[in-house]
């Protein structure tokens, strides 16, 4: 197995009284899908927001690629190679496709635009996602369907050759169809050597496309397995606490 | 109607690859150009479309009921009297688009010409006009950087900063104006902006000069995107475009170096204001378009979050804006005091409305994100023409009033129910 490419160890948070993360561990390998599962409150989300670098740990160790890491701020999260896709989707309605996936970083040549630049790179992006859902990459997000605009979040996100890919609840809220495609996209993102982290509560999804489940419960990773080598019901159990894991980790 | 550019089809496995598959909206001729506009129409994208229309039916509607309305005079007594309220509607464009307001851009105005006139007079101060002028444009400036702290920084929502600046800049303005209550502008240069023209030859130049510009910028655009390796709309579109701006622009100054004068005296060509103005809604479409302020402006106001989230710094842009639309009001300042001739206590208190009902005519949308410099342009001719129409027509008063609050609502009306129909479409996916 490979190295992992982050690795948290004993990472705690608190605000104020309330300890939220209570030492936890956690691996991400380069090409394999991590799910993140836990019921509300679990710390999921203080847990991926300090590898963002939005809120930083208290406490703990984190390793990106081997080496030690601070994550004090985005920035420092983005220039490592740290995407992450939240579950609002952070796009803007009124700007094209393009200009969304380009928004913050976009190509310029004598202090104005290169659109063509940019139109070219957002194209190539979505091709090799195998993304064949969008029209044109200059059409409105507006004017773009739940899934489409999932697609466009991760495309995003994969532009600027991101190493690790966090992905908040990609699933939540969309149909059918269109949660097949963006799981279908999401292990294409695995395909191309992404560590992606995905957070889920939906336990269908998770067994679907995950190589790992890491369980968080109440600010504890109480479990780390190998999704081939684990049922849904344990996971569930792990998830209310009701169950106990005792093997090895995966 | 069928579009493969903008109707994307939704597949379910999403596994196959097909090569190519991802259109720029570029491709095709004329025809698919033209039935892709049509979609982006149909589906809630209208732009200046409901406003030039508007202008259009006014101007039939007025040269039916009026014999003066066509007439070269009225014709350039209209462009000089829209030219305030154009500049105006184009600094509110700036903050409008963020989904902030700023009520105090005419009083803003209003201080900063009574600074000028106080201390440019030649009875008192008697400063050099041009100092007096930079003077007062830095005074907008620094009014912008004032309201975008409270805005920006502090973040009280804009409507409640700018109105409290409403009325307190007519207080300021009092003092600064003093007891005097009225200065003339004695500057022949200011006079000049309205009140002059250009020689008949100077609008033929003007236009050339706008045609070389488009089709410089084009061309270069064309050789910027082929060397990206990516298609370009055809280029028939560009002369299409030409064609249209020569027609268009053939006709006024044709009409506008036609002899106006009514005495010995022959008046004729385009008013000095009109290359002043085309020149800085130009450059303001320029940033807006063209550079990372500008779109990061039109980010900011789609969705503030996904800005900050993309690292860009939202107190910032919202800083700038209000800054750059305080400064233009200023220049809106200078075009009402040089049509007007005087600076009094009351200066520019009327307008701001106004300025913002100008931007929303033409199709900016007052949640911000949505609309374009040419669009409070053109937003605000045809609120001109209302004006000047209807008081050819020597009706009261409060007709002028009534209808152009009427041409207020309906605008906002045909912009709702177009964000209905786009969002129609997006809920039948």
């Amino acid at each position: 197995m490979d190295a992992p490419i982050i690795e948290l160890t004993e990472v705690k948070k608190s605000f104020g009284p309330v300890s939220v993360l209570k030492g936890v561990s956690l691996k991400v390998y380069p090409g394999k899908i991590t799910a993140l599962v836990g019921d509300n409150g679990a710390g999921k989300s203080t847990l991926i927001k300090g590898l963002a670098g939005v809120q930083p740990y208290d406490e703990g160790h984190v390793t990106f690629e081997g080496e030690l890491v601070g994550l004090h701020n985005p920035r420092e999260a983005s220039h490592l190679g740290i995407e992450v896709v939240y579950q609002d989707l952070a796009l803007c309605d009124n700007l094209d496709i393009v200009q969304n996936m380009f928004l913050g970083r976009e190509e310029t040549l004598h202090g104005t635009f290169d659109e063509g630049t940019m139109e070219r790179e957002a194209s190539e992006t979505l091709r090799s996602l195998s993304v064949r859902t969008v029209g044109s990459v200059r059409q409105k997000v507006s004017s773009l369907s739940g899934g489409q605009r999932q697609t466009v979040a991760i495309a995003r996100s994969v532009l600027k050759s991101a190493k690790v890919v966090i992905l908040d609840e990609p699933t939540a809220a969309l149909g059918v169809a269109q949660t097949e495609q963006v799981l279908a996209l999401v292990k294409r993102l695995a395909e191309r050597g992404v560590g992606v982290l995905m957070i889920s509560h939906n336990l269908a999804d998770v067994f679907e496309v995950a190589d790992y489940i890491s369980v968080l419960y109440l600010g504890q990773m109480v479990a780390s397995v190998e999704a081939s080598k684990t049922t849904r019901d344990d996971v569930v159990g792990y998830i209310t606490g009701s169950k106990t894991y005792t093997e090895a980790t995966a | 109607m069928s579009v493969p550019e903008t109707t994307p089809t939704l597949d379910t496995t999403g596994l196959v690859a097909a090569p190519g598959l991802i259109g720029s909206g570029q491709d095709g001729g004329v025809r698919d150009q033209v039935t892709a506009y049509i979609q982006r129409v149909r589906s809630g994208e209208m732009g200046a479309l409901p406003a030039i229309a508007g202008f259009v039916v006014l101007c039939v509607l007025f040269s039916v009921l009026s014999p003066y309305f066509l007439t070269e005079r009225n014709f350039a007594n209209l462009l000089t009297q829209a030219a305030t309220l154009v500049m105006l509607a184009m600094a509110l464009v700036f903050v409008i688009l963020l989904g902030e307001i700023d009520l105090s851009a005419g009083v803003t105005s209003g201080v900063a010409m009574s600074l000028f006139v106080v201390l440019s007079n030649p009875g008192g101060i008697n400063m050099n006009w041009l100092l007096a002028l930079l003077i007062s444009l830095a005074a907008g400036l620094a009014i912008g950087l004032f309201i975008g702290f409270f805005v920006a920084r502090v973040g009280i929502p804009s409507f409640v900063v700018t109105l409290g600046l409403f009325l307190g800049f007519q207080g300021l303005q009092l003092i600064i104006i003093g007891d005097g209550g009225l200065y003339r502008i004695q500057q022949p240069q200011i006079l000049a902006i309205q009140n002059s023209n250009l020689p008949t030859w100077g609008g033929w130049v003007m236009l050339g000069v706008i045609l070389a510009v488009s089709l410089v910028t084009a061309l270069l655009d064309r050789r910027r995107r082929a060397r990206a390796g990516v298609s370009s709309r055809t280029i028939a579109l560009l002369w299409i475009r030409l064609a249209l701006i020569a027609a268009i622009g053939g006709f006024v100054i044709a009409q506008l170096n036609q002899n106006r004068g009514t005495g010995f005296l022959a008046i004729s060509g385009v008013p000095i204001v009109v290359p002043i103005t085309l020149f800085i809604l130009w450059a303001g479409t320029f940033v807006l378009d063209r550079t990372k302020f500008g779109r990061y402006i039109y980010s900011v106001g789609g969705n503030p979050e996904a800005a900050r989230r993309a690292g860009i710094k939202v107190i910032g842009i919202k800083w700038a804006a209000f800054a750059v639309c305080s400064t233009l009001a200023v220049v809106s300042g200078v075009f009402s005091a040089s049509k007007v001739g005087s600076v009094d206590a009351a200066f520019g208190r009327d307008i701001v409305l106004s300025g913002v009902a100008a931007a929303v005519v033409g199709g900016v949308s007052l949640f911000g994100g949505r609309g374009r410099l040419i669009h409070g342009a053109v937003g605000a001719l045809v609120i001109a023409v209302i004006t000047n129409g209807l008081g050819l027509l020597n009706l009261p008063g409060g007709v002028n009033f009534l209808v152009t609050g009427g041409v207020l609502i309906l605008a906002a009306t045909v912009d709702a129910v177009s964000r209905v129909r786009a969002g129609g479409s997006l809920s039948r996916r």
